[in-house]
């Protein structure tokens, strides 16, 4: 019996979660802004994403196979990518285009650094920026259009204004706002099928900070440092209250503060370079929004940030125990906070 | 109010099993193996010859090195041999044998030595280091090294009850069914130490264990007891000193340092009995649990007694072991031959059968910081792994690799899969050969 006895290293028990569960959760948060997606926008948003979702999974697949490595698929990190690709593509973007962004986020920038948790790049954003080059991605529509885009085929359908585009923020910056934040907050705009609602995105933030899969540092960080810049200087006459909602609701700010700031792989792990990570998102978003009038702002930002990473773990590295803690030892209360 | 440190995890604490059995005594088998070495430091050389006649309570091997703590046998007998052993903490050790006669004839030492008011401070460091006292929490450093590196040096002494690794319920019986040998004991620790705090630290999940406690305790007492928040590694040293005074023990340093010192509620009631009775250092109480074993029973276990034969006496497995752990679960360590003996640091024994082995699996780093989160040392598990790996040693040492008390917290949580721990340990081991 004695030789047939484990011997490992300790500790001995794990917790339940696994990658594969944190994913999950993820793709259940996704499901609140999908709803809203399909409500406002048809069922085409929704067989968008499944085709997204689909072709990031096939396309891990077959990397892995092809380059013999062990298949990864059942983590569902490749699901996640394709939903979150999805979200940020306007609803009446062609198949082709969307498959083209799959390829590119989960080949290019996922894999080719050596698959999940190496890759230095948010998948889906820089996908994305990606496609935003090399073609126009303007589909946009109205909500609640009326004939609907067709689930198959191209949309026959005039591009609409969102409340980033360049009209939209000229008119802001005049003094005048295009779109009430009623609507903004329930998400009746035009925009990128996941981003328009940030009711139900920040319902989604809440399920995944209930389900501890994110902490609430980076979103937090992130929106709060839009806010209080919007708030301090507001352009254009527009109230500062309003002014700061406008910019908080507008465009990808919810999406990617909550969904893509979070990822893992291309956000820091220490609680410090966590709150520099989304003060510096903030930060670059509010000064693209000022100065480019890039309705981008939030992509181009977190992947500017992405590329600091490693810098800002370093710097926020945490103060190591025992190190300018005894002080006050003759009370024996507590020396600090 | 209850008293926290920064970090830890919440594992399941699976106590339930064992926390309502009264301690039974084990009986001691019919040869008995000492090892030389059980404890920390220094090991022992046997005084005792082969054929020599010898009775419980007599010490059968001793050192003069400054750290070690002296060795008594727990039967009466014949000494059958002095010959390598299979030892719980791996290889083979050089051990005393003895033949158990069965008829628990006393030493003519064992003797009661009065009590903690009469003796002076120094008769009672006698009597700590003469009956072979380690830390029972686990660790089984000598009690008298520390009481002596302490002395005058402290104004907060804390003992600990925490008993914060998952499965074991030794503490809490030992609170439940003899709180006044625990606090005897820790009266003795005061008279030693002369602290100006004296604190009795016990986890919030033991409210039974603290009752217990406070009705033995008389009306007017300068001993405090202190409620600590449930999370492991609560009963690690530095982490339950920042519970307690807030004060954190500097990279190196020893609790003295901070004007601290702790002693596992076990030491100390083992100190009252050896006090008391006379009787040193022989038996402790032991856990075993775990899901291959069919009762799990909380045992009075003499030392050097073979694992296999302390499995048997709670009536076998149920199912067949495939991992069996001396210690709990989070810092326990793995066993491969129970025909090895059981030893002074070895708080419980623990089998578990396939299903809660996890399997082994690709190890995947996803970046998501619950490491990071999960230590109580404030490291960085995730990038000492990577650097470990890459086998790039100043960047280990810049990121405090020896800071890590290899408490578990962050392999517990990984869900990537991750040998976080064993990474590290590697890791140290690459320093030390590189220091040579």
């Amino acid at each position: 019996m004695d030789e047939q006895l484990t011997v490992s290293s300790s500790p001995h028990i794990r917790a339940d979660e696994d990658t594969r569960a944190i994913m999950l959760d993820v793709l259940i948060a996704l499901l609140f802004p999908m709803a809203v997606a399909v409500y406002f926008f048809g069922w085409r948003t929704l067989s968008l994403t499944a085709f997204t979702v689909l072709c990031c999974v096939l396309f891990e697949y077959a990397y892995r196979k092809l380059l013999k490595k062990p298949v990864s698929v059942g983590d569902m990190s490749a699901a996640v990518t394709g939903a979150l690709l999805a979200f940020v593509l306007p609803p009446a973007t062609p198949y082709w285009m969307a498959a083209l962004g799959a390829f590119f986020a989960i080949v290019i920038v996922k894999q080719l650094y050596g698959g999940i948790g190496k890759n230095f790049l948010n998948p889906a954003l820089a996908a994305r920026a990606f496609l935003g080059g090399v073609a126009s991605l303007s589909s946009f529509v109205e909500p609640l259009l009326d004939p609907r885009i067709p689930v198959l085929g191209a949309a026959d359908t005039v591009a609409a204004a969102t409340p980033l585009a360049e009209e939209s923020l000229e008119a802001l910056y005049s003094g005048v706002t295009l779109f009430s934040w009623q609507d903004m907050f329930l998400g009746q705009i035009p925009g990128s099928i996941g981003e328009v609602s940030a009711a139900l995105l920040l319902l989604g933030g809440v399920y995944l900070l209930i389900r501890r899969v994110i902490t609430p540092i980076i979103p937090f960080a992130f929106i709060g440092t839009v806010a209080l810049l919007t708030f301090a200087f507001p352009r254009g006459g527009v109230p500062r209250l309003e002014f700061m909602l406008y910019h908080l609701l507008a465009g990808g700010l919810m999406l990617g503060a909550i969904f893509m700031a979070t990822d893992y792989s291309t956000s820091p792990v220490t609680p410090r370079g966590q709150w520099l990570f989304g003060i510096g998102c903030g930060a670059l978003t509010v000064f693209m929004r000022y100065f480019a009038a890039m309705p981008e702002g939030v992509c181009y930002s977190i992947l500017l940030m992405n590329t600091v990473v490693w810098t800002l773990d370093k710097v926020g590295r945490p103060r190591r125990f025992g190190v300018r803690a005894f002080r006050r030892g003759e009370k024996g209360g507590k020396d600090h906070a | 109010m209850v008293h926290r440190f920064r970090g830890g995890i919440h594992p399941e604490d699976k106590k339930e099993a064992t926390r309502h059995k009264q301690v039974e005594s084990l009986p001691p088998p019919p040869r008995i193996i000492l090892p030389m070495s059980m404890h920390i430091g220094a090991p022992c050389e046997p005084v005792v010859r082969p054929d020599q006649e010898v009775f419980v309570g007599q010490l059968i091997a001793d050192s003069n090195a400054p750290v070690s703590a002296p060795i008594h046998s727990p039967v009466s007998g014949k000494v059958l041999a002095i010959d390598p052993f299979p030892h719980p903490n791996g290889g083979r050790v050089k051990s005393v044998v003895i033949e158990n006669d069965g008829k628990d004839t006393p030493h003519e030492s064992v003797l009661p030595k009065g009590s903690v008011e009469s003796l002076t401070p120094d008769q009672l460091l006698r009597i700590v280091r003469e009956a072979g006292l380690v830390g029972l929490g686990g660790a089984a450093f000598p009690t008298h090294v520390k009481v002596t590196s302490a002395r005058g040096k402290c104004d907060t002494l804390i003992l600990n009850a925490a008993e914060c690794e998952p499965y074991i319920t030794t503490d809490h019986r030992l609170m439940l069914e003899a709180p006044e040998e625990v606090i005897g004991g820790f009266r003795a620790l005061i008279k030693l130490l002369e602290p100006r705090r004296a604190v009795i630290a016990v986890e919030s999940n033991k409210r039974d264990a603290l009752e217990s406690l406070r009705r033995t305790l008389p009306g007017k007492t300068n001993i405090e007891l202190v409620t600590l928040r449930t999370r492991y590694p609560q009963g690690a040293e530095k982490q339950l000193i920042k519970a307690v005074t807030g004060r954190e023990v500097p990279p190196g340093k020893l609790p003295a340092d901070v004007r601290c010192a702790v002693f596992n509620a076990v030491t100390a009631a083992s100190l009252h009995r050896a006090v008391t009775t006379g009787m040193p250092l022989t038996r402790r109480t032991v856990t075993v649990a775990g899901s291959a074993v069919a009762n799990a029973k909380n045992l009075s276990v003499p030392f050097g007694t073979p694992m296999i034969d302390v499995f048997n006496a709670t009536g076998g497995f149920r199912e067949k072991p495939v991992k069996v752990l001396t210690g709990g679960p989070m810092m326990g360590v793995a066993q491969f031959d129970l025909s090895a003996p059981l030893i002074k640091g070895c708080n419980a024994l623990l089998a578990f059968a396939k299903d809660d082995v996890p399997p082994g699996g690709d190890e995947i780093c996803i970046r998501c910081g619950r490491c990071v989160r999960a230590c109580p040392m404030n490291l960085l598990p995730v990038y000492l792994y990577m650097n470990e790996r890459k086998d790039r040693l100043d960047e280990l040492e810049n990121l405090r690799l020896n800071d890590c008390i290899e408490c578990g917290s962050c392999s517990y949580v990984c869900p990537g899969r991750l040998h976080l721990v064993h990474s590290i340990r590697t890791g140290k081991q690459k320093l030390r050969d590189k220091k040579g």
